[in-house]
């Protein structure tokens, strides 16, 4: 499912957000936005998900282009992860199935699945707090998958983990979306984690936001990170993505 | 060990003094008073002993009010807790009337109370949980209120309903405040019944404490006293057991 942005402003009364932007990201896409911090990244994703209407323009999910059709088709991963911790590991990422009605069990075995998959088996009944950071963030990003929506917004997913566990989790989402394809809109403050995960890199000015660059990675999702990363084509992009970065906050 | 063996030692230290000064006449002399009027501990032990079918029976009035009084103050300071939360109209409406509520000297609202509805248990119940919502619906409002944005965001893309949000988020967040509320309100709830029982009883602790009063019976007024902080403390413990048991992710 594709997601599509025309002439989009937003203000948050007299201050203004976002002005006249425009992006699309076909299906089963993955765009990197990355900008300032304040630059109105967030509010991108709130409006995208249909969290928000915006003040003017467009945005469409599909065929969806209200707030509450939008709402429907995606799921949203906030910069903490959320995790209850009155829920277990499973129970929290499960709990899109819970709250459209499926029973426990069932659910716990539809995600179950999913641990499988993605390396948390073990972990199922252990609560959020007594898990590590990018554990949570797993089970988080595992949460927004058994949603079972099309376009998954995530915000600043890894800004919370140290540098090395950032890395790591970075591969594993390259290689969780390279198994199950999503239409992912994904922001970040860090270049380089744009250009590994997305197919696109849209650089934001400072606010009101608008697109002041657009690249394209030379390698999106690879599964050697670490060589993707050092490619010179890589550095190149990244460089570019950097210039554009300062440039657009002066 | 030493949770129990510190505050243990120190009681026992206080008490030894205190019967060392009360049984030695010292402390009448300071106070200038009669020696019958500065009972020490042991004398008031003995007086618990000699009285205890009166006290029980006294006793269990005052329990039954503050028990009743509780409980009616937590379903009442949920339900405005609640309201106050669900709706911003609600809240500025209420919030002046509740503070207004406990500006009120209870000792003047008491005889009112007891002129609408008797000399009964009925009054006493009110009373006691005049004082006690106070506590419950502003320490639970503030619960409901410190939820984090984000993760009702989160749920609300991951299909939850309003209601869902409600039981799965918001209610667990506030279940810590809401018992904070809560123990502060069985410490308080003695107060009310006490008061209440001034105005109009012939039965219960406070009753006993004014009788023994008026007929100078200083011991005997500390032995009933020492009943009624025991049945705070057993209300106190009994919620501080019922959180443990139930907000089991702290």
């Amino acid at each position: 499912m594709n997601v599509s942005i025309g002439g989009l402003a937003h203000s948050y009364g007299e201050l203004r957000t976002i002005e006249r932007l425009d992006l699309s990201v076909e299906a089963h896409g993955v765009v990197g936005l990355v900008g300032p911090s304040g630059c109105g990244k967030s509010t991108l994703l709130e409006l995208i998900c249909g969290l928000l209407e915006p003040s003017e323009g467009t945005v469409s999910v599909g065929p969806a282009a209200t707030a509450p059709g939008r709402l429907a088709e995606c799921a949203y991963m906030p910069q903490r992860d959320q995790l209850l911790p009155w829920y277990s590991a499973i129970d929290n990422a499960a709990i899109a199935l819970r709250n459209r009605g499926v029973g426990r069990e069932q659910a716990r075995a539809e995600a179950a699945t999913l641990f499988e998959r993605f390396g948390l088996v073990g972990f199922e009944r252990t609560p959020p707090q007594e898990l590590s950071g990018g554990m949570r963030q797993r089970v988080a990003f595992l949460r927004t998958l058994v949603s079972g929506k099309p376009v998954l917004a995530l915000d600043e997913p890894f800004a919370a983990l140290d540098a090395i566990t950032r890395a790591e989790m970075q591969e594993w989402l390259a290689g969780a979306l390279r198994s199950d394809p999503r239409t992912v809109v994904l922001v970040t403050h860090d270049v380089e984690e744009a250009l590994y995960l997305a197919d696109r890199v849209a650089v934001l000015s400072a606010r009101p936001a608008r697109i002041v660059a657009e690249l394209r990675a030379p390698d999106p999702r690879a599964a050697d990170r670490d060589a993707a990363i050092t490619d010179p084509a890589f550095v190149a992009a990244r460089e570019e993505a950097l210039r554009a970065l300062h440039g657009g906050s002066r | 060990m030493k949770r129990w063996l510190y505050p243990a030692l120190l009681l026992a230290a206080l008490l030894g003094i205190w019967q060392l000064a009360a049984s030695s006449g010292f402390l009448a002399d300071v106070l200038g008073v009669e020696e019958f009027l500065v009972p020490s501990p042991a004398e008031i032990a003995s007086s618990l002993w000699d009285n205890r079918s009166v006290l029980l029976d006294n006793a269990w009035v005052t329990l039954q009010e503050i028990g009743l009084g509780l409980a009616c103050s937590i379903v009442v300071g949920l339900l405005f807790a609640v309201a106050m939360n669900l709706s911003e109209a609600v809240r500025l409406a209420t919030y002046p009337l509740v503070i207004a509520s406990q500006a009120i000297p209870i000792i003047v609202i008491a005889p009112i109370l007891i002129i609408w509805f008797g000399f009964g248990l009925a009054p006493k119940v009110v009373v006691i949980a005049l004082i006690c919502f106070f506590p419950i619906t502003v320490a639970t409002l503030d619960g409901l209120r410190s939820v984090d944005p984000a993760a009702i965001k989160l749920m609300r893309t991951l299909y939850a309903s309003r209601r869902q949000i409600f039981w799965r988020v918001e209610a667990p967040t506030a279940l810590p405040s809401f018992f904070s509320g809560a123990k502060i309100a069985a410490a308080v709830a003695p107060i009310g019944a006490v008061f209440a029982e001034w105005v109009a009883s012939n039965e219960g602790l406070g009753r006993l404490i004014l009788d023994y009063n008026a007929n100078y019976r200083v011991d005997d007024m500390f032995a009933a006293t020492l009943v009624l902080a025991a049945i705070a403390i057993g209300f106190f413990a009994l919620l501080a057991l019922a959180e443990r048991r139930v907000v089991t992710w702290r």
